[in-house]
């Protein structure tokens, strides 16, 4: 399964909802900027934390694995999300999700390394802006504050009843990635440009 | 809302977890070895103790990890988590158990967490205590005690005294303000004086104000002040009460425009029909409930909380309202808000509390019902400079959020509380449509101070519910706050200091005060202030009667404790007014202490119950906790407040708070009801007409209890939830039982606060967003097709594809023979897909499914059964092995997250030695099941690498290719016996490969199918639908499937069960097919089976019931599918199936009616 392959062919799931989206970072003032970022390459990454292929899976990525709850650890263009004590999801540009779990399966070796491609299985929202953090806390019940949730942290959640990954992004302002599994995607933009009303 | 702390995450909302049971209840050793009863007692009983208990819990919606919690079944406090495997942490006592969870909230402090047994623990708990935010059950409890306010704080006025200031409970552990705490002499109820007093002092009718004018008048609104109050006089407003159009002004509530327009009445009360006037000048109002016509219908509104606007219509009510008939088109919406310190009332004590605790950088939250903050303070017209200053500060400050016009209807666990804020209806109809009309703020907060005031009681006495009566606190606020007047000429009848103020400052308005009638015989300095200001004070005397018909004329004034018999009546006397300002005391608005799980206690010297303990972080300052006195509610607020900061590591502020001189104070006198001498209903509960005589038939009838007479009489019960008449309640059937009232108690307070609307709760949660939806990578084309859909979980599946002129049974008939005669496709993608890998991948699903899974070859698919441990079918599905360590599993479309959650939970509590990892990947690939002789021809003509043929490419097994140039793993499965595939590709190529599905069959008449038309295709195969052909009672070996109930494995999840003499009972329910004997004859689902075509007396032995029913095309008949008591020994026999009036005959069949010789399977 090349990556390339047929990528003409390829509809993002909120592909068709690329200009309601539009529209509404138009219509906020940029107060709320949506936007989906199709196609990256995901990556669910199961292993023992203490064993020496963490190291060398980290060493493969050019990152190190997060071990601290809820914490997002960036290495150039990856991305790795702590989703459980043994979990995390690895996230990259499109187009390598083969060549990451090709190198991920080489530095693991023999040891009990599990690794699953679902870069479709969830697409991702930019949820950006000043007004970003209320946005997200018309449906979402943790604290999204700085102080709390500020670069670097990332929790698995419910946003509008729908589960998700949040990933607070490295600028304190340039907002939010949420991470939604593909089936619920639609649901999750209805419910953001419903959302997004107030700030128009 | 429970905050429970996952050890991995840190503490999240109870609604991220699923509850498992109780815990360290491990899977026998050896099930074959138990026998039947002590298997059942593995399965079916579990510990049910008050008090801790350990328990199994999931972060289902966030890690997915297992952990165990010991929480109080009592109180639902969680006492500790700790990870599966560890022992249970000791608990030496409830709530002192260490749980020392990182907070998920600091960035610095990694959310290590959990207690450890042993030595580790104190490191722990050090590391949490550093980070300064412990987890939830390390709050300490606190004594809820001090004081502030937000409603009314008793008038605290002006002048000197010698009294100090009132009795008040010390607080917390930590100093608050000094507080004098003053022993209290309880005034000694019924003292009456040796004769009847100032018959001829004082005349009878209004006496004017003390020296000045009367201040002047508005001709338009002849009770309006031409000056003062904060009423903005530059937005006049038109508004329109029982077909009148009336002024008013931008400022005013409904009902101080109606009051400045001369009007009290408005309503009659719902089960008398008496005429009813606006009682108090708040949210505890009884009577004036209104209709709100325009903008937009709405029923029940107290007038005192209805913010006047321009347009606005109103009616009075009988008692009941109207729901609007049309949909509204408002916008509503929520807000999830986190705090370390909510304030609820920005009156002296809430804005105190406030300010000290905004400087230190600590987020605040400021919730108050009002449209502007003072609380108490609006309605004595005191130190608002000082509000308006404090108001700037805290909106200045860059981490406090003041919410006006918000009330807090509800305290939950762990600090977690309901605010309602009213946003646009203040607008009327220039309402901005973009912004919601109400919003739901669900608050978490650290700690809370409760600054919600107190509601002035009434008093019971003869025809007290006249319009025209009124709490002399709400009088005082009409004058203050909106400059209106609400009579001409007024008595005052109280019980203690408070009606003073109200009476002084009405009369200096140009209100007649005709009479202070004070039960007290020793009133005290106050009294004396208002002799000095002319009016006359009968002391030791009480109100007995009133006068009037749709307002008050009249009241009848008499010694108080005298029996009505024995009172002369020379010593009554007849007052001829209009208004008649009632205090019967102070309630504290302990409503929220009290869902809080606080307890309350009676305090004797204010007569009236007041805050105790809690064991939540909550403070309770100024009236709210029973201090009536200015000063020193401004000091317990900014106490609390800085306390509350404090307590979470910040530096508080010393705000600054305005002078306040002392005020004269006397006890107050706990006073009731008073004797009447007409035997004139007596009301206790206004809003639901309950009086004196109706609790008394409570009690006569042998209640005891206020939560019963409470019940048995509706008092209480009412949209204002007895807020004034609660206590009074209480109190008179204390009185009538002869117990103290301190050991009877109030009814207990329950949320909501104030009545909510249903579509401020909804919120966004209506219509389209009512539900999550989801939808496959092809959704749009079903629609575009025609497509009706149904819904499977929160899936919208494609039904059937009705063409033109077509009803449901004619496409699906379509459908089916497309599918048995040519080819179809479907939209499979929802089904669940789970990705199972690791070394002892295959020694896992073999414990898991009935059959055996370690013996499938690579390249090959199997399908298995899934078994709870009682035996009975949990799910089924297809098995890929798709290497020697590595499984894809489909699920149930319904089921995919609950099979899921049966792998993470056996893995991780169970069988954690297993290196296996699950996965799901339900969304990662879109499946299109192409069906029918012609689909290897179609899938031939566009997978050129594949070779097709039955040898080549047997049933069962899968293989990788592309189909349309795109990248597809392809099954050879059947669910409907025809030559089948299904193809698997990624979902952001799955409207190409459907669309050149469609186009490669056209020459074949491909057709698109819907779940109708699979649910047909597989009852005539006599495949089973977990979920609708079984339930929670139903084997596999009753379903005909014992040959996937592996006999070889030791064990797997449900092998002890079939052991069971119930399971093997001969006349379990089994599925078998059911044929009408007319063919045209439907039997609906649910149909339950009988044995004679004459029904028997009942009861009427039931045999089974229907649980599938289709018309079949290839059948060229009706046909259903049952469940029927030994149904495989009755194959051929003659049932009976009631429908309607008729007993249908039907004929037991096999359930596989078609092609039982599975010749078509291969094409």
């Amino acid at each position: 399964m090349a990556d390339t392959a047929s990528t003409a062919r390829q509809r993002s799931p909120l592909a068709h909802a690329a200009d309601r989206l539009a529209a509404a970072t138009r219509s906020s003032g940029g107060a709320v900027r949506l936007a989906e970022v199709p196609f990256l390459a995901q990556l669910n990454v199961r292993l023992d934390a203490k064993s020496p292929a963490a190291d060398a899976v980290g060493l493969a990525l050019g990152l190190q694995l997060p071990l601290e709850p809820d914490t997002v650890v960036r290495g150039g263009d990856l991305r790795a999300v702590w989703l459980g004590p043994d979990e995390w999801l690895v996230v990259g540009l499109p187009g390598t999700r083969r060549d990451l779990e090709g190198r991920i399966r080489a530095a693991a070796g023999d040891a009990p390394v599990s690794v699953t491609d679902v870069s479709a299985q969830r697409t991702t929202v930019l949820v950006g802006g000043p007004r970003a953090r209320d946005l997200l806390s018309h449906g979402c019940r943790l604290d999204l504050h700085p102080r709390a949730f500020g670069p670097g942290r990332c929790a698995q959640t419910t946003l509008a009843r729908t589960q998700v990954v949040l990933v607070a992004r490295d600028e304190p302002r340039a907002g939010f990635w949420v991470l939604v599994r593909s089936s619920f995607a639609d649901h999750l933009t209805n419910w953001l440009l419903d959302a997004a009303v107030e700030y128009r | 809302m429970l905050l429970i702390s996952c050890p991995w995450c840190g503490p999240r909302d109870e609604a991220e977890f699923h509850y498992g049971g109780q815990a360290h209840v491990p899977y026998p050793e050896d099930p074959a070895a138990l026998t039947d009863e002590e298997w059942a007692r593995y399965l079916f009983f579990r510990d049910n103790p008050k008090g801790p208990f350990a328990e199994r819990w999931s972060h289902a919606a966030g890690c997915r990890k297992w952990f165990n919690a010991v929480r109080d079944t009592s109180t639902n406090e969680v006492l500790a988590v700790y990870r599966p495997g560890e022992t249970r942490p000791p608990l030496t006592q409830p709530g002192a158990a260490a749980s020392a969870v990182g907070p998920a909230t600091s960035a610095a402090e990694p959310a290590t967490s959990v207690v450890e047994p042993g030595p580790s623990a104190p490191a722990q708990a050090t590391s949490a205590a550093a980070s300064a935010m412990p987890a939830v059950p390390a709050i300490p409890a606190v004594p809820a005690v001090a004081a502030a306010s937000a409603i009314p704080a008793i008038p605290a006025a002006s002048a000197a005294s010698a009294v100090p200031a009132v009795p008040s409970r010390p607080a917390t552990t930590e100093p608050g303000p000094a507080i004098p705490a003053r022993p209290v002499t309880s005034m000694p109820g019924r003292a009456i004086p040796a004769r009847p007093a100032f018959e001829d002092e004082a005349p009878s009718g209004p006496n004017g104000g003390p020296g000045a004018e009367p201040p002047a008048r508005q001709a338009s609104q002849p009770h309006r002040l031409a000056t003062g109050g904060r009423i903005d006089r530059d937005n006049p407003l038109t508004f329109t009460f029982d077909g009148t159009e009336y002024q008013g002004y931008r400022g005013d509530t409904l009902a101080s425009a109606l009051l400045a327009n001369g009007v009290i009445a408005t309503a009659t009360s719902i089960r008398l029909g008496r005429p009813r006037g606006i009682f108090s000048a708040g949210v505890e109002e009884p009577n004036a409930v209104i209709q709100i016509e325009e903008p937009f219908p709405e029923p029940m509104l107290p007038a005192t909380t209805v913010e006047l606007h321009d347009g606005l219509v109103a009616t009075s009510l009988p008692g009941q309202g109207r729901l609007a008939t049309e949909p509204d088109p408002a916008r509503y919406d929520a807000v999830h808000a986190h705090c370390d310190l909510l304030v609820v009332g920005a009156g002296p004590a809430g804005l105190a509390a406030a300010a000290a605790a905004a400087r230190s950088g600590a987020r605040v939250i400021l919730a108050d019902d009002q449209p502007e903050p003072g609380g108490s303070l609006l309605g004595t017209g005191d130190h608002l400079d000082w509000v308006e200053a404090t108001r700037a500060e805290l909106e200045a400050a860059p981490e406090v959020r003041v919410l006006p016009r918000t009330t807090v209807f509800g305290h939950y666990d762990d600090n977690h509380l309901l605010a309602v804020e009213r946003r646009t209806n203040h607008f009327g109809a220039e309402a901005p449509e973009q912004v919601s009309r109400e919003r739901v703020w669900r608050i978490r907060a650290r700690r809370v101070v409760l600054a919600t005031g107190a509601h002035e009681r009434s008093l019971a006495f003869g025809d007290n519910d006249r319009p025209g009566v009124m709490l002399a606190a709400s009088a005082r606020t009409y004058l203050h706050r909106y400059a209106v007047l609400p009579g001409r000429h007024a008595v005052v009848f109280t019980t203690n200091d408070s009606a003073y103020a109200a009476a002084l400052d009405l009369a200096a308005a140009g209100v007649g005060i005709a009479a202070i009638v004070d039960t007290r015989s020793e009133p005290g300095e106050w009294a004396e202030r208002a002799r000095s200001a002319g009016i006359e004070v009968l002391a030791g005397h009480a109100v007995t009667d009133t006068e009037g018909g749709t307002r008050l004329t009249g009241v009848t004034v008499a010694p108080y404790g005298e029996p009505a018999e024995r009172r002369a009546a020379s010593s009554q006397r007849e007052f001829a007014v209009d208004l008649l300002l009632v205090s019967g005391g102070w309630n504290p608005v302990a409503h929220l202490f009290s869902q809080a799980g606080g307890k309350l206690r009676h305090d004797d010297v204010l007569g009236t119950f007041v805050p105790d303990s809690c064991r939540q972080a909550v403070e309770v300052v100024g009236s709210a906790n029973g201090v009536l006195d200015l000063a020193t509610a401004l000091a317990q607020g900014a106490a609390a407040g800085a306390r509350a900061v404090e307590a979470e590591g910040r530096p508080s502020g010393a705000p600054a708070l305005p002078a306040v001189a002392a005020a004269p104070h006397t006890p107050p006198m706990q006073v009731f009801a008073v004797p009447t001498s007409t035997g004139a209903p007596r009301f206790v509960d206004l809003q639901r007409d309950v009086t004196v005589d109706d609790l008394a038939r409570a009690t006569g009838a042998g209640l005891r209890s206020v939560e019963h007479t409470k019940r048995y009489t509706t008092a209480g019960t009412a949209n204002d939830q007895g807020k004034t008449g609660g206590a009074l309640a209480s109190g008179i059937v204390a009185e009538l039982l002869g117990v103290d009232i301190s050991a009877l108690g109030l009814p207990t307070f329950r949320p909501p606060y104030v009545p909510v609307s249903f579509a401020a709760l909804a919120g966004r949660d209506r219509g389209a967003l009512s539900d999550p939806i989801r939808t496959t990578a092809v959704h749009a084309w079903h629609v575009a097709h025609g497509a009706l859909f149904e819904n499977v979980g929160q899936w919208k599946r494609p039904w059937y594809y009705p063409r033109d002129g077509e009803d449901m049974r004619a496409a699906v008939l379509r459908e089916c023979a497309a599918a048995r005669e040519g080819v179809a496709f479907m939209d499979a993608s929802t089904l669940g897909k789970i990705d199972v890998q690791g070394p002892d991948a295959a020694v896992f699903l073999d414990r898991l499914y009935t059959n055996m899974m370690s013996t499938l070859k690579v390249g090959m698919i199997r399908y298995g059964v899934m078994c709870r441990l009682d035996g009975m079918i949990f799910d089924d599905g297809t098995v890929i092995r798709l290497a020697q360590d590595r499984f894809l599993v489909t699920t149930t479309t319904g089921n995919a997250a609950a099979v899921l959650d049966w792998m993470e939970e056996w893995l991780q509590t169970e069988w954690p030695e297993l290196r296996v990892h699950c996965t799901s990947v339900t969304e990662q690939w879109a499946t299109v099941a192409l069906v029918g002789p012609r689909s290897r021809e179609v899938l031939g003509s566009l997978a050129p690498r594949l070779a097709v043929a039955n040898d080549d490419f047997p049933f069962m097994a899968w293989r990788d290719t592309t189909v349309a140039g795109i990248d597809a793993r392809v099954c050879r499965i059947s669910f409907s016996g025809e030559l089948a595939y299904e193809i698997n590709v990624s979902p952001w190529e799955a409207l190409a490969l459907w669309e050149a599905l469609y186009e490669a069959g056209a020459p074949y008449g491909i057709t698109p199918y819907g779940t109708e038309t699979m649910h047909v295709l597989r009852a005539e195969k006599g495949y089973p639908i977990i979920g609708q052909d079984s339930d929670g009672t139903v084997t596999p070996q009753d379903l005909g499937m014992g040959w996937a109930v592996s006999k070889k494995k030791p064990d797997f999840i449900g092998k002890r069960s079939y052991a069971r003499a119930d399971t093997v009972r001969a006349d379990r329910k089994h599925l078998v097919g059911l044929l009408p004997e007319d063919p045209g004859t439907f039997l609906p689902e649910g149909t339950h089976l009988v044995a004679d075509s004459v029904l028997p007396a009942p009861p009427v032995p039931m045999l089974g019931h229907v649980t599938s029913s289709y018309r079949s095309a290839a059948l060229g008949r009706t046909f259903a599918l049952a469940l029927v008591k030994g149904g495989r020994d009755r194959i051929g026999e003659r049932l009976y199936a009631p429908v309607g009036d008729r007993l249908v005959p039907v004929t037991v069949a096999s359930p596989v009616l078609y092609d039982p010789e599975g010749a078509r399977r291969d094409g």
